[in-house]
């Protein structure tokens, strides 16, 4: 099939593939699954510009059908994600910026490699402990059992004291989060969060999911599957921002993430449904190897020197 | 058990099936018509391009969930 608007000529039944198997991830871990799509379709011979553009409208569309399932069931905090939207945008900025420094110095592609690699290995590392951790513990044990219907406001994790003593820092204003059961939580929290999320996304491109997600469960004490709906509530309004930034300025071929969403739309149902089987802390642990993957590609491409 | 996970793989080949023929439609019907109306509207109004491709792929986000959830009711007898 030929799309006009890049140029290129992508078989659908690929396009509709790879969009069903982002969509069930993205369904599933609250992540926009940008470090596989990305290479996927430079693998199909996208420009590099019009692969992260396309992609991001791709994310909006994948999102807004895994939210409608979420919030039908109560994984959605609408404020809390609003709250976020507005430090992601503020920190993917600062990550475009800092992107332009590094490229003016004539060192991003070194830079932004060994930032990513680092920043993997860490979350993959941290999640791993983490979660057995937790499993193995008599509370985790108990949550492990509970299978089908396993959504808790009280989703147990090892990191549990630290997030506790975070929730109790008193830095005016304080927001109640009651749909994640959070009685009160300083804004300026939340807006870190976001901030340090939207900074990666920014830096490193994608949604930063991979980030966001670990972030708002172990620093602001969200519980997993209320965190992977409200992370892709805020993804729809960062990723929306973005398709337009890049639409603007040439780089985003929808009728690609028209074609691509047409699979992940069934995907992400797929994904989200199935949050209702596992309990929190199996959700994190089935977390690990995202990041890992996206490490993976980033050493590949460092050593072949290959783009992909 | 099994025979209920067997009803519920038969129903949800049944609406990969359906969903796939809607889907082959909605390529050559849609997509075709509105390549060349798209491609004229990136080269010259970036901006109406920008807010449109949004609009479109929240619009078939919102379709496309709808159908799936049909299908899913219409398949199933129930809500999932």
């Amino acid at each position: 099939m030929f799309f006009p608007i890049s140029g290129a000529h992508i078989s659908p039944i690929y396009l509709a593939i790879v969009g069903f198997l982002i969509g069930i991830l993205g369904g599933f871990f609250g992540v926009g699954g940008s470090f596989i799509a990305g290479p996927a379709l430079r693998l199909a011979g996208l420009d590099w510009n019009f692969a992260v553009g396309t992609d991001l409208a791709h994310i909006v569309g994948k999102s807004v059908v895994a939210v409608r399932r979420h919030r039908a069931m109560g994984n959605v905090d609408l404020r809390l994600g609003l709250i976020m939207a507005v430090g992601t945008i503020a920190g993917a900025e600062v990550g475009a910026q800092a992107i332009q420094m590094l490229k003016r110095a004539g060192n991003v592609n070194f830079v932004v490699s060994i930032v990513s690699v680092v920043v993997y290995l860490s979350i993959s590392t941290f999640m791993m402990w983490e979660s057995r951790k937790t499993l193995s513990s008599p509370k985790g044990r108990s949550q492990r059992r509970s299978g089908k219907g396993a959504v808790s406001r009280k989703d147990h994790s090892a990191f549990g004291p630290v997030t506790r003593a975070i929730q109790r820092l008193k830095i005016w204003p304080m927001v109640s989060l009651p749909a994640s059961g959070i009685r009160a939580i300083s804004l300026w929290m939340i807006l870190l969060v976001a901030f340090v999320g939207g900074l990666f996304s920014g830096f490193l491109g994608g949604g930063a999911g991979y980030i966001r997600m670990p972030s708002m469960v172990y620093v602001l004490g969200i519980p997993t599957h209320l965190a992977v709906g409200t992370d892709l509530f805020e993804i729809i309004i960062s990723a929306s921002y973005g398709t337009f930034s890049h639409a603007v300025k040439g780089n985003v071929d929808i009728l690609i993430a028209l074609v691509m969403h047409t699979g992940a739309a069934i995907g992400a149902q797929i994904g989200a449904i199935s949050t209702q089987y596992f309990a929190g802390p199996k959700i994190r642990l089935a977390f690990v190897p995202l990041p890992l993957i996206g490490a993976a590609i980033v050493i590949y491409t460092m050593l072949s020197g290959h783009k992909l | 058990m099994k025979k209920e996970t067997a009803k519920t793989l038969r129903a949800f080949a049944i609406e990969l099936v359906l969903y796939a023929l809607l889907v082959v439609a909605y390529f050559f019907l849609v997509l075709h018509l509105l390549g060349e109306w798209l491609y004229q509207l990136e080269v010259q109004h970036r901006y109406i391009y920008a807010a449109v491709a949004i609009l479109l792929i929240i619009g078939q986000a919102v379709l496309l969930e709808s159908i799936t959830t049909f299908l899913i009711r219409l398949i199933r007898g129930r809500s999932e």
